[in-house]
């Protein structure tokens, strides 16, 4: 007898995206596509994708051009460290109205940024097209345009109206914005350095809890000079000396692949991947950089670096390794990368990943997902709760790392959490990063509370059943 | 550093910095989650939906459940229609709750989405229901949302279906905690009067953990009662700005006289609203609450000195400034700025309501202050530097100000992004007020201990 109980297995779009390692072949997954309306998706927009890859540049004026929930959830979010202006953490919008709606919000706009210029001495402002913005047609361009030519400072539009694409689409627009800002007066062409000192844009890292000065310090110590991240304590100055780099170093691909791109067409700036997730993808990225830059000296250092560093965590990560052998991990992050990652850093320190997805993946990151994942181990792209609940649960996942949506999700099902974005706490990056992050997965995987989820009062209430009378 | 604001106060007409609001979308999706088995969904693009939830997650620390249309460009051009049609078969398909609860956005109220029209084109179950609100963004604020998803459900479910009107009370709480819900409903039912609350998150963004997940927890007003609600004697609207449009709608569609009273925050909110219920239902106020009320005057008047003369700065949402202002005015403070987001009137209602309000309750006790509606915490700030404060009350934004001018802070309102518990722990009713005496005096005196000397540092306070 067949009642019909709904369940996700109902819509076939979604059985695309999903796949078991071992069934099935591995170039079956769907990604990289649009979601289906009704979806409890865990997906943003192209205005979530710009604002995060811009907002760390400390000293802009970050103008969001539209009604006030797109400012007002994105207000301080990111969790990007500073070590200058802190003019990045304000929140600044047009606020449109009704009428601005109806008449156009170009007048409003060069206002605010007439205003905003005013009382803040910035030499750079991003203005953010928002959805209205984009169906009302407000020209950006020229109203930038105008008040750059008033104000004498850069004021760059972004492109990033909520429905044009996805999150990734809002990288790309967020990369557009920061090509403008590099870009010298003249033709773009490889630019001759003088300093006879390496040095390297860092592209992908946000320093969130302060990561990317931890990386910029162990380059340093290998005789490499970060000239400026993208886009992590970046501020106008130091991102206009981008095109002088010799080498771009990227470790968040996903939202930079096409920056880099870029500047290798128009500045002649070779790029390479990095990871400092973990202790070997910290030791292969520190050693493929020597490498590239072809210096003995260089890779001595690198050597050794790496042989003191590890020494000093080592038996941290190996108390930790001990504690958590053999737990079960389940990773539903941003990005392709972070997630291939994670699955080498858990290997580190015990602990399988049989569950593994991503928000906006691209189809090669899928492929080596699929590679390096064990056996059986679930691989979804755009996932929703009921997914993320169902494979955690059939799979004994103990962990779940993810977002700011997923936390409560897993706290319910009684399985511990790690936050891989924006409300990190701690700096998960390079050495110290790989110590920190054995710890949050002890601390929480091991925590005591998870004693009382269990056995719900060692057996005292009758679990939920005489829950809520009816009225 | 993280001052960035100047003190000189300048004129300014292009918008907002540091928003003591945000957007409608939001509020009708707390509203929606206060219907049992109800999946709010946000018609626009994936954004909305995406910042709603975190933004909820990050005050609630609990899932929160919506869907969205995903609008695309295509969406953008033609209409999303056939988006939310999808979206309606998807919804049923997979999550399978009673109601689904549409709300707008910026995004298909400017290209013009009827959705009323979709909806009744659009193929839903059986015994299912799909209401809807319009909450574009650029209009109101969160409150304003949440009032109109309240309205929704009047329009699509309250009916008139008995002859006589029953002996219940139909409660709307406002944009509160569902703590504050849970006791809003204590005080109805120590008095022993039936009442129907929507919405009602209680249950829901205050749910137990148990091991498992419920995609609609146990919690939510029951459709059921909320259709019995235009058979109650009485709707209370608790808040002008997020209850009692609602409450007027339901008077004029189902003859429910409507009372708007504040929100019961403080010892004379809470009195107006007991003293209306037991005037109403002729029933006696049991012993309990004339205990709890006692014992609240009892703890005002033991440390009414630490309180007399302090300088307040207020910040939140208008129902529940309203309150607080009348409850810090009841504690011998002084109320000197007092400001909110939202703007001061309903939509074409008269202008400046809110700050008539609050600056009649402060003429009252003979004292002048700043008061602003549709504000921003700039503006607060630069007040704050002009004249400043011993206390600032208000949601986590005020953080900031608290920090680059050294003031004690209460956190109070929504959004709490930086502490735990608050959801469950009530403001209103005398256990709450009895709560915020507690959470004032700390801030203030925690601050006089840090910052006694050696000498002055006493064991007694």
């Amino acid at each position: 007898m067949s009642t019909a109980v709904p369940n996700e297995n109902l819509i076939t779009e979604r059985q695309l995206s999903i796949l078991v390692k071992g069934r099935q072949r591995k170039n079956q997954l769907k990604c990289d596509a649009e979601s289906i309306a009704g979806c409890v998706s865990q997906r943003a927009c192209v205005y979530c994708g710009a604002r995060v890859v811009l907002n760390p540049v400390t000293d802009a004026i970050h103008l969001v051009h539209g009604p006030i929930g797109c400012a007002s959830y994105t207000w301080d979010i990111r969790g990007s460290l500073s070590s200058g202006s802190e003019l990045y953490r304000n929140s600044f919008s047009t606020d449109l109205k009704e009428n601005d709606v109806i008449f156009g919000g170009e007048k409003k706009l060069a206002r605010a940024i007439d205003e905003l210029v005013e009382k803040y001495p910035a030499e750079l402002v991003f203005v953010y097209s928002t959805c209205v913005v984009g169906v009302i047609g407000d020209d950006l361009e020229a109203v930038c345009r105008a008040a750059s030519q008033k104000h004498g400072i850069k004021i760059i539009p972004v492109q990033s109206s909520g429905f044009i694409g996805n999150k990734s689409a809002g990288y790309r627009a967020a990369c557009d914005a920061l090509l403008r800002l590099i870009e010298p007066a003249g033709e773009p062409r490889p630019v001759k350095r003088l300093n006879p000192v390496p040095s390297v844009n860092y592209l992908g890292d946000f320093n969130l809890a302060g990561e990317a000065w931890i990386i910029g310090d162990y380059l340093k110590q290998i005789g490499v000079e970060v000239n400026v991240v993208f886009t992590g304590d970046s501020n106008y100055r130091d991102l206009k000396k981008a095109p002088q780099a010799t080498l771009n170093i990227m470790q968040c691909a996903g939202s930079m692949a096409y920056l880099a791109r870029r500047m290798e067409e128009l500045y002649g700036i070779p790029s390479m991947q990095v990871s400092f997730l973990g202790l070997d993808d910290t030791a292969a990225s520190l050693r493929n950089i020597a490498s590239f830059l072809n210096d003995p000296e260089m890779k001595r250092r690198v050597e050794e670096l790496i042989r003191r560093e590890t020494a000093a965590v080592k038996p941290q990560i190996e108390h930790y390794r001990s504690k958590l052998l053999g737990k079960k991990a389940a990773v539903y992050v941003g990005g392709g990368f972070k997630a291939i990652s994670l699955i080498k850093q858990f290997r580190e320190i015990g602990i399988d990943v049989v569950m593994v997805g991503t928000q906006t993946g691209r189809e090669e990151e899928y492929q080596t997902l699929h590679d390096i994942s064990d056996d059986g181990t679930v691989i979804l792209d755009d996932a929703n709760p009921s997914e993320l609940e169902r494979f955690m649960t059939e799979k004994g996942a103990h962990l779940l790392v993810g977002g700011v949506k997923e936390r409560p999700l897993a706290y319910k099902l009684g399985v511990a959490f790690i936050d891989h974005n924006h409300d990190r706490k701690h700096p998960l990056s390079g050495y110290v990063g790989a110590v920190n992050f054995a710890r949050e997965v002890y601390s929480t995987v091991c925590s005591p509370v998870w004693k009382y989820t269990r056995e719900i009062g060692g057996g005292l209430f009758a679990a939920g059943k005489n829950a809520l009378p009816e009225r | 550093m993280l001052d960035c604001t100047p003190k000189e106060l300048i004129e300014r007409t292009g918008g907002m910095i540091n928003p003591a609001k945000t957007c409608q979308p939001i509020g009708a999706m707390y509203a929606a989650l206060g219907i049992h088995n109800c999946m709010p969904h946000s018609h626009g693009s994936q954004g909305c939906c995406a910042y709603h939830r975190s933004h909820l997650t990050r005050h609630f620390r609990e899932p929160v459940m919506a869907t969205t249309s995903s609008f695309t460009e295509g969406a953008s051009v033609f209409g999303g229609g056939g988006n939310l049609k999808t979206a309606i078969k998807n919804v049923f398909a997979i999550y399978n709750p009673d109601v689904m609860a549409v709300h707008t956005t910026c995004l298909s109220e400017t290209i013009g989405d009827d959705v009323p029209t979709i909806i009744k084109s659009a193929e839903v179950p059986e015994g299912k229901l799909v209401i809807h609100a319009n909450t574009p963004s650029y209009q109101g604020s969160h409150i304003t949302g949440f009032s109109n998803m309240v309205k929704g459900m009047v329009t699509y479910l309250a009916r008139a279906t008995a002859e006589d009107k029953k002996e219940q009370v139909n409660i709307i709480p406002g944009f509160v905690n569902p703590g504050d819900m849970r006791e809003i409903k204590r005080l109805a039912d120590s008095m022993g009067i039936k009442f129907i609350m929507f919405p009602d998150t209680s249950g829901v963004l205050d749910s137990p953990m148990t091991g498992k997940f419920h995609m609609f927890p146990a919690g939510g007003a029951r459709v059921d009662d909320i259709r019995d609600a235009g058979n109650s004697k009485l709707t209370l609207a608790l808040g002008y700005y997020a209850s009692s449009d609602a409450a007027h709608l339901l008077e004029r569609n189902c003859q429910v006289p409507a009372v708007t009273l504040k929100t019961p925050i403080g010892i004379k909110a809470t009195d107006e609203l007991l003293m209306l219920l037991r005037g109403k239902f002729v029933r006696e106020i049991p012993y309990e609450l004339e205990e709890e009320r006692g014992q609240l005057v009892d703890v005002m008047t033991d440390c009414h000195h630490h309180f007399y003369g302090k300088k307040v700065a207020i910040f939140g949402d208008p129902d529940i400034i309203i309150g607080l202002t009348e409850f810090v005015l009841s504690l011998g403070m002084r109320p000197v700025h007092v400001l909110t987001g939202t703007p001061g009137a309903t939509l074409g209602g008269p202008k400046g309501i809110l700050e008539k309000e609050i600056k009649a309750m402060l003429a009252a006790s003979g004292l002048e202050g700043r008061v602003k509606a549709a504000g921003d915490l700039f503006e607060l700030h630069q007040w704050i530097k002009n004249e400043p404060v011993d206390l600032l009350m208000g949601n986590t934004y005020g953080k900031y100000i608290a920090r680059a001018e050294d003031i004690p802070f209460v956190r109070v309102g929504f959004p709490v992004m930086d502490r735990s518990t608050h959801p469950y722990m009530p403001i209103v009713g005398y256990r709450g007020a009895l709560r915020l005496v507690e959470m004032i005096s700390s801030a203030l005196l925690d601050r006089q201990d840090r910052d006694a000397a050696d000498e002055d540092l006493e064991l007694v306070m």
